[in-house]
């Protein structure tokens, strides 16, 4: 039985290349940067020079690109092809953002220099925030959490900071059953007991369930809409009202916000926070894993709470207020993080959402919703849909297909990565079991969705036939090949060392 | 729309497959009473060249720290990122990629990682650090929460020295925490007392290092005592370049290190996006927030890396999670540690000394001028005690040309002492000439 | 081991004089898969019935093991630390994981034993 193709000499397989750590390419002395001499001073370091050397390694310009362009040649990504991930918005990141982001009068501003030099700066926060407020029909917006994570630890603090204010602090926040993992985190950051709620058998939240959970303990109700299983909480109204009557806040994680942008307003939806992803809905790029950029929106109740910093127009000019001395009538909870907010994500969200407009962001949703509800309709037939449709920006499957035939979501994935596909969402809302949820994004043509669709229908009939060791071997044309993760917890090696050999563990 | 792929032959043809006679009709779990009918009250779409009009036009409104001489640092150091670095971070497989949770298909990703935590531990004098928090406020704010998990202890003792901001978002972090903040008044003279702050329910005290003020003192004897009461040291970074120069804080007995990186390989962006390092000892690994890459090997044997310890982080563990932390800053630690491999051990340690002997040029040409410098030990940035208020002083020569550096008052509004004093710092992307300018008009404002 | 007795959270006891040795069953390893790492309590920690005591954890996930009895931790399996595999390989042996010196026999004499606990997980499965 084949197990790959034939090795080379080297290990490298045509433009596929091997490449060493950084670390296994030193030479002494060597260096990639030209910098002059240091002219002899007195030093000033209080006796706390560095005596010892630190182990970094040594490599020339030529040696340093080709080493990044080799590892970047092992990474898939948005531009090589298609990512279904469920609620993480693999959109097209557009390369217009990356050279507006990238002119000096915005990249190389310092964040303290005096406001008089970074007006250019501060009306673009303060458009961005406009934008943003429209969109979502919400009177403030707090601009600086640094990712989603971030913001919904800013809506909650918020939300507790309103409440203590009012001489009624809570100790419980209500969770739905299909959370994301950050929610009941978040929660507990901020002191609070986390509750579940269940879903109906229509994957949206029990009514009835939030209503004989409220009560006068409830700080606050953390919902997605659309939700985790793609689907629009079609009872959000009535949600709303509820939570309000029991004195609690709303709020809303605001992931899928792409099914909706342009079409409905949170604000309209009696959301009092919800943190936005520019990282997701707004086109700025995932970048392996970061950076992101949270700002959350917030409403009347809560906007007093906003954290420092903010920016205001006064007198023909915008300001900083970055101290709550500054900010009469206002009892921000704190600061979220240094400085202002991630301004590089924000030229980057502007760039997009003024390309798109008003007209073009609703278009923008309308395709995303578009382009999942046909993956629904294309592939009802071969996976197993727990909730029917018509669904969001997003459609869930489980794996009752896979039934019998010995092969894992896991196992599935894997073989989707042979076919050129990076895996959807899997074994998440946990609600379904097995769960495969899949976020197509409207900068997919139609053309990529049925050579997916294809794929999956082959894929899913294979399986079906007993095709399970091809499964389990996958995937066989990737760089690596299942990796072994229980090893890498059991006995983490999270860095080099000099004692390490090269291709083997250390001891 | 040129993003949109879809064109209207498209959409029929879908709605047909579907079996809808409308994109309208997918949205009928929406309620009527919230369902808008027409776009909201925003501009229409642009090309490309609208959009770069109206933003060039934003920027150049701003003065760029590059066009002027520029003395800024109060957390952020202005420093020379080689070319390659923002090229090879653009290259649509980092850019564009996700988060490696398939390892298979992000071993350029997690190899990288891989490097970077050796580097921050190598840097940093610790065993083990992560793939990178949001900035090193946060990082900082992230430690004191580590530490009272590892000592089961709920007070942190912040030491005067640290950045304002530094010590906000740490305060912030722990508001609802049932936790006994000490912030310890700004340390303007140098002389603070903070192992007398080190109590029985001390978890950690954090000290910065070169200090707000630009000052570096030894942290060993804060080491020494902290771990005496059974606390931990955490040690606060603004300016990682520092450690080019300087002895490792784990050498002098720190416990975590959380420090800003940006100064390698990422522009000063207005203040964001940054990217935080943490680092830390073996011993306490689990407890470490954030995302970490691990080695490990595929099933033909071959070394490869994969995300580890997840069991720690909030998509498992929830409410238990070690913090709620989601993203990283991935493509920000990527320029770092590009950046620090063009460098080198001999670059790195050029790269320090070049901005320390240029602080050191500031400071002798400063009293030269006959200005009051209040350090007496520094890396790259100092305080100069001026005879009378520093913003606006500041103001006034940034009209003429000139970034100075920043006033206390903008850290530290309200206070009389503080409104004379000024933080100047000097980089390598610092002239002479600049110097020259900077203290003649200095001289003359005062 | 007929000498076991099992919780329907997948912890079993056994029971030598006042120290009962516990641990998680056969059917719990299989279902969390390789075991990566556990976290053991303190010796001397007082401990409640179907309250925390350890947590286990594999690549993917992290379970609580919860103490089956009242009484207070006398031994903690330090083995576990080198070689959490021992809660795979075996896990009503070597790879037990915590010791209590128990309050109420009673509550060991009301758990399941071996075949009601095998007809409790068919049932479950």
């Amino acid at each position: 039985m084949e197990t790959g193709p034939t090795e080379t000499h080297t290990g490298n397989r045509g433009l596929r290349m091997e490449e060493p750590l950084i670390f296994e390419q030193d030479a002494p002395g060597r260096t990639g940067v030209d910098l002059p001499e240091p002219p002899p001073v007195q030093s000033r370091l209080g006796g706390l020079e560095r005596k010892d050397a630190i182990g970094l390694p040594g490599l020339s310009e030529p040696q340093v690109v080709r080493h990044y362009t080799r590892l970047s040649q092992k990474n898939y990504a948005i531009d090589t092809g298609f990512y279904p991930l469920g609620s993480c918005t693999m959109k097209h990141n557009p390369r217009l953002n990356e050279k507006m982001a990238r002119l000096p009068g915005f990249a190389d501003l310092h964040p303290m220099q005096p406001e008089s030099t970074v007006q250019g700066a501060l009306k673009l926060i303060d458009t961005l925030a406009h934008w943003i407020k429209t969109l979502t029909g919400m009177p403030a917006v707090a601009m600086s959490p640094a990712a989603g994570a971030h913001g919904e630890l800013c809506g909650l603090m918020a939300a507790r900071a309103a409440l203590e204010a009012r001489g009624d602090a809570r100790k419980r926040v209500l969770v739905p059953d299909s959370a994301h993992g950050t929610n009941p985190a978040t929660a507990a950051i901020c002191g609070y007991s986390v509750e579940s709620i269940p879903l109906t058998d229509r994957g949206r939240v029990d009514l009835n369930a939030l209503k004989a959970a409220l009560d006068g303990d409830v700080a606050a109700f953390m919902l997605t809409n659309p939700n985790t299983c793609g689907l629009f909480e079609d009872e959000i109204l009535e949600q709303a009202e509820v939570v309000h009557d029991a004195g609690a806040f709303f709020y809303c994680d605001g992931a899928n916000f792409n099914a909706i942008v342009g079409r409905v307003r949170p604000g309209d939806l009696g959301i009092d926070c919800m943190h936005l992803n520019l990282h997701k809905t707004f086109s700025t790029p995932h970048g392996g894993g970061g950076p992101g950029s949270g700002p959350v929106v917030l409403s009347e109740a809560l906007a007093p709470y906003a954290p420092l910093p903010w920016v205001v127009y006064v007198d023909g000019g915008f300001e900083l207020i970055e101290h709550a001395g500054d900010a009469p009538g206002a009892a921000p909870y704190g600061r979220m993080k240094a400085f202002h907010g991630q301004m590089g994500m924000f030229v980057r969200a502007l760039a997009y959402m003024t390309s798109h407009g008003a007209d073009g962001l609703r278009q923008a949703s309308s395709d995303a919703v578009l382009n999942a509800n046909y993956l629904l309709a294309q592939l009802s037939d071969v996976f197993s849909l727990p909730y029917d449709g018509p669904c969001m920006h997003e459609v869930l499957f489980d794996d009752g297909f896979l039934k019998g035939t010995d092969v894992t979501t896991l196992d599935f994935a894997k073989a989707m990565i042979d076919e050129g596909f990076h895996p959807m969402t899997m074994y998440f809302p946990l609600v379904v079991h097995g769960a495969l949820l899949m976020e197509p994004t409207e900068t997919e043509s139609r053309e990529s969705l049925d050579q997916f669709i294809d794929a999956m229908r082959n894929l899913a009939a294979r399986a079906k036939a007993g095709d399970a060791a091809a499964f389990h071997n996958a995937p066989m044309h990737t760089p690596r090949r299942r990796l072994d993760e229980t090893a890498a917890a059991r006995r983490p090696v999270l860095r080099w060392r000099p004692d390490s050999v090269q291709g083997e563990a250390a001891e | 729309m040129r993003y949109l792929p879809l064109t209207d032959s498209d959409r029929q043809d879908m709605l047909g497959a579907i079996g809808a006679p409308s994109v309208d009709a997918l949205f009928r779990d929406v309620p009527d009473s919230v369902h808008l009918s027409a776009p909201v009250d925003l501009p229409s779409h642009q090309g490309e060249l609208e959009v770069e009009r109206a933003l060039t036009a934003m920027a150049a409104e701003n003065v760029a720290a590059g066009s002027v001489p520029f003395f800024l640092g109060a957390g952020a150091y202005r420093h020379h990122v080689p070319a390659s670095v923002d090229h090879l971070i653009q290259r649509g497989e980092f850019l564009t990629s996700y988060t490696p949770y398939q390892p298979e298909v992000s071993q350029g990703t997690l190899q990288y990682l891989f490097e970077f935590q050796t580097q921050v531990a190598l840097i940093t004098g610790m065993d083990v650090a992560n793939a990178s928090m949001y900035d090193g406020a946060t990082s900082c704010a992230e430690a004191a929460l580590m530490a009272r998990r590892v000592t089961r202890r709920p007070d942190v003792v912040l030491s005067g020295g640290l950045h304002p901001h530094y010590t906000e978002t740490t305060e912030t972090l722990l508001k609802f925490l049932d936790s006994k903040i000490e912030v310890m008044p700004p340390d303007i003279e140098g002389d603070e007392d903070v192992i007398a702050r080190i109590g029985d329910g001390t978890a950690c005290v954090i000290v910065q290092y070169p200090d707000m003020f630009g000052r570096v003192r030894d942290l060993q004897p804060i080491a020494d005592a902290c771990h005496e009461a059974g606390a931990l040291l955490v040690v606060a970074m603004s300016e990682i370049v520092a450690l080019g120069a300087l002895r490792a804080p784990g050498d002098l007995g720190a416990d975590i290190v959380a420090a800003e990186g940006r100064s390698l390989g990422n522009p000063l962006n207005f203040g964001g996006p940054y990217v935080g390092l943490f680092a830390t000892r073996e011993k306490y690994v689990r407890q470490m927030p954030g995302r970490l890459a691990g080695e490990t090997e595929d099933v033909d044997g071959k070394r490869g890396w994969v995300l580890t310890l997840s069991t720690r982080e909030q998509h498992i563990r929830r409410e238990k999670a070690t913090s709620n932390i989601c993203t990283n800053s991935g493509l920000c630690a990527l320029a770092f540690t590009i950046h620090l491999s063009l460098l080198g051990e001999e670059g790195f340690r050029r790269l320090a000394a070049l901005n320390h002997a240029k602080t050191v040029s500031l400071a002798d040409s400063l009293a030269k001028a006959g200005l009051e410098i209040v350090n007496d030990t520094f890396f790259n940035e100092l305080t100069l005690r001026l005879g009378s208020p520093a913003a606006p002083l500041v103001d006034r020569l940034a009209a003429d040309g000139i970034l100075a550096g920043v006033p206390m008052s903008r850290l530290l509004p309200g206070n009389d002492d503080f409104a004379n004093l000024l933080l100047v710092s000097a980089t390598e992307t610092v002239t002479d000439e600049d110097i020259e300018r900077l203290c003649a008009a200095l001289k003359e404002a005062v | 081991m007929s000498d076991l007795r099992f919780s329907k959270e997948h912890e079993w006891v056994r029971l030598e004089g006042d120290v009962a040795t516990v641990g998680i069953s056969n059917f719990a390893q299989e279902q969390l898969g390789d075991v990566v790492f556990v976290e053991l309590p303190d010796v001397g920690k007082t401990v409640e019935q179907n309250g925390d005591a350890c947590v286990v954890e594999s690549v993917k996930a992290a379970s609580e093991v919860y103490a089956p009895v009242d009484g207070e931790i006398v031994e903690v399996n330090v083995a576990l630390e080198e070689d959490p595999e021992l809660v795979n390989q075996s896990p009503t042996g070597d790879g037990w994981f915590i010791k209590i010196c128990i309050s109420d026999p009673a509550q060991v004499e009301a758990m399941m034993d071996e075949a009601a606990y095998n007809a409790f997980t068919a049932s479950e499965g």
